[in-house]
């Protein structure tokens, strides 16, 4: 188990240093983006003032060294904590970041919670309550949804929710919250608010895993020890819950890892529509603005955070099944 | 002489395909085995999936009304009457207020402007009636630019029908899915077949050379499906330059989009390869030292073309996710291209949503397309499953 720990953690930063590379030509790949405009906006004033603000830049961003060189600042900054500096924002990209990246963990974590827990129910349901009523309306939905884009199930439930209930539901605290301490009544304004982003980014996955789910155990529902423990006179309940549920979960907690990459991308459409205070729309920004060094940090930290997520459905994944371990 | 030679060749290639070698050809044993061939097998088994078939007919009207655009919108694509901004669609009736029959009807709108608020508001105007009838005449235009036509599939006569309402520009919103359908499809389609030739190579050559190519081919696939995609395809598309003529960026987004696609179509394809380079076929033929370029096309191929066609109506409908939401988003296509994504960019704000809400239309559209190609991926997926028979 401990070597197979050791050679996933070395897979991982090996992928993290070629992804860094990667991002790294995305970010210089834009012939225009912000850094060069501002200094072309800065040579063409050529006053005398200017002189300091372009070396403070070319300081900055590394911009008399070779392009090899300049990576390797960015990367080593980047490991350190430091992750270069917002010119559209006039921030350091850690400060603007950090800040979203608290809501941004609540909101995926807690799709992806509700998503496994609605799914694993509901395809179990679905699966031993074949062509019922409640399968065939599941299954329905399921599949619409699946065929929705999640921004546009994001519109949709605005508009239902605006139409039908008078909310205005956007962001993800009352005005009157937004930039007020922590206390009871913010968690409480902030749950308000919670359940629209988490309910679409949920139900879009819930409705993949019901999917993967109702399969598996309508395979699994026909296999021969099934038969046998039926026959030997074991209750139904205790068939599913003991036997079929172990093995059908299985595909289901080894796609966690690619599941934590879809909430992540979906999370930032939801967020982009909802206005949600997340990472989402920050690169959204970013990328208009063409600020490079935020829109690049922010796809790194995505990166590590899949990368991270993928190592530790990994090792979950091989805690619970041990022919992983030895592939 | 080198005319000569090629006239060979082409009789050659003729007489090879003509004469189907019943012995060794595949497609004829088959049929000689199970009393049919395997396009026919296919095709029974895809019958049976009714939510196939719907997916597949839903498909068939799609690509027609894309094809044959101008003929069934009754305006044109940027057809524009200010006096019709945001207008609400109109209600279809089939009685008048005095309990005449016209058939199916509308009443065309007049304009009323608040004059202490300015608010607009959309009256129906009882006294124009617009009957709605099929194959109405209406002034000529052009079918691909060569047929001329002074026909419509429907449309209201006498009067300005818009069936979904008009967009901020005064646009008919029914017109413009209509056109915007032949982009959203085709870079669908186009983008498609980029991953699916770019996933097969890769993958074939990393099955079935295996070695270094195929350690560093399965990291760099492992690498591309973990991802983000969203995130990635926003990066990439907003990386290109601005400025670039619609036909450009519609290369490009197509680009774009089949990058992050070909990780799992090469991965599974890899898997097959690696099956049959072991089986005996291939090895009697490396046995007669046929050129490997010749086994991979002849031999290989024909196998992992189940894996393709499955894997393709997987594709298509990520492909329309990531074009609509790219261009929902600005990144992707740009006004005056017309997409879905496009249009529903318009639908962005909440406050245009609530006053305006058939601007989300295209969206039905959207889910309409990606279920059809889901219905008929599961229909094949169900129909080349081998342990139905």
């Amino acid at each position: 188990m401990l070597s197979f720990i050791i050679r996933r953690l070395s897979y991982m930063i090996v992928n993290f240093f070629l992804i860094s590379f990667l991002c790294f030509i995305i970010i210089q790949l834009p012939p225009n983006d912000i850094v060069t405009r501002r200094i072309q906006e800065l040579e063409t004033l050529g006053a005398t003032n200017v002189e300091s603000t372009l070396n403070t830049l070319k300081e900055i961003y590394n911009l008399d060294k070779s392009k090899p060189i300049q990576y390797l600042y960015w990367i080593s900054g980047f490991i350190r904590g430091d992750f270069g500096y917002s010119l559209a924002y006039k921030q350091n990209v850690k400060t603007l970041i950090f800040r979203r990246l608290g809501m941004t963990f609540l909101v995926i974590l807690s799709s992806l919670f509700l998503a496994y827990i609605a799914g694993i129910l509901i395809g179990l349901y679905s699966a031993t309550h074949q062509y019922s009523f409640g399968d065939h309306i599941f299954t329905f939905f399921g599949m619409v949804g699946l065929a929705t884009p999640t921004f546009l199930l994001a519109l949709m439930l605005l508009y239902i929710s605006s139409r039908f209930f008078g909310l205005r539901v956007g962001g993800l605290f009352s005005p009157e919250y937004v930039s007020a301490p922590w206390s009871i009544a913010k968690v409480v304004d902030l749950l308000k608010y919670l359940w629209m982003p988490v309910l679409i980014l949920s139900a879009y996955y819930a409705a993949g895993l019901i999917r993967i789910m109702r399969t598996r155990t309508l395979d699994l529902l026909r296999e021969q020890y099934v038969l046998v423990a039926r026959s030997k006179g074991l209750e139904e309940k205790k068939i599913i819950w003991k036997h079929v549920f172990r093995i059908a979960i299985n595909p289901l907690i080894s796609i966690m890892g690619l599941q934590l990459a879809e909430v992540i991308s979906g999370g930032v459409m939801v967020a982009i529509v909802l206005n949600l205070p997340t990472i989402g729309p920050l690169l959204l920004q970013s990328l208009q603005t063409q600020d490079m060094y935020l829109g690049g940090a922010i796809l790194m930290i995505m990166i590590v955070l899949l990368l991270v997520g993928n190592f530790l459905a990994d090792i979950t994944l091989a805690w619970i099944d041990p022919r992983i371990r030895y592939n | 002489m080198a005319f000569t030679s090629v006239v060979h060749k082409i009789k050659k290639k003729l007489l090879n395909w003509y004469k189907k070698d019943l012995d060794t050809n595949p497609s004829e044993l088959f049929k000689k085995v199970h009393g049919q061939s395997y396009a026919m097998l296919l095709w029974k088994g895809f019958k049976g999936n009714k939510l196939a078939l719907l997916g597949l007919i839903l498909l068939l009207i799609m690509f027609i009304c894309s094809i044959l655009a101008p003929l069934f919108s009754p305006n044109g694509e940027n057809y524009r009457e200010l006096s019709r901004k945001y207008a609400p669609p109109a209600k279809i009736h089939l009685f008048d207020d005095e309990g005449k029959y016209y058939g199916l009807f509308v009443y065309d709108y007049t304009l009323e402007t608040d004059a202490l608020s300015g608010k607009r508001t959309y009256k129906p105007d009882k006294n124009t009636i617009l009957p709605i009838r099929f194959f109405i005449k209406t002034e000529q235009y052009h079918l691909f630019n060569l047929i001329l036509l002074n026909r419509k599939l429907f449309g209201a006569v006498g009067g300005i029908w818009y069936p979904f309402g008009g967009d901020h520009q005064g646009r008919c919103v029914f017109s413009r899915i209509i056109f915007a359908s032949r982009i959203s499809l085709s870079i669908a389609l186009f983008g498609a077949t980029l991953t699916v030739v770019f996933g097969t190579f890769l993958g074939t050559i990393s099955g079935y050379f295996g070695g270094i190519i195929d350690t560093v081919l399965q990291r760099l696939i492992e690498i591309v499906i973990s991802f983000p995609r969203i995130p990635l395809w926003m990066a990439l598309a907003a990386a290109l330059p601005a400025g670039f003529s619609p036909v450009k960026e519609f290369f490009l987004i197509s680009l774009v989009l089949s990058v992050l696609g070909w990780g799992g179509l090469a991965r599974q394809i890899r898997g097959v390869v690696l099956s049959l380079r072991d089986s005996d076929f291939v090895l009697a033929a490396k046995s007669y030292a046929t050129p490997n370029k010749r086994i991979m096309f002849k031999h290989i191929l024909p196998n992992i073309l189940g894996v393709i066609i499955v894997n393709a109506t997987i594709l298509i409908p990520l492909m329309i996710i990531g074009e609509t939401s790219l261009s929902f988003l600005g990144l992707g296509l740009r006004p005056p291209a017309n997409s879905w994504g496009v249009l529903l960019k318009d639908a962005q704000a909440i406050q245009a949503l609530e006053k305006y809400p058939w601007l989300l239309i295209p969206g039905i559209f959207v889910v309409v397309s990606i279920l059809s190609f889901n219905f008929i991926g599961d229909g094949l997926r169900d129909a080349v499953d081998p342990y139905k028979y």
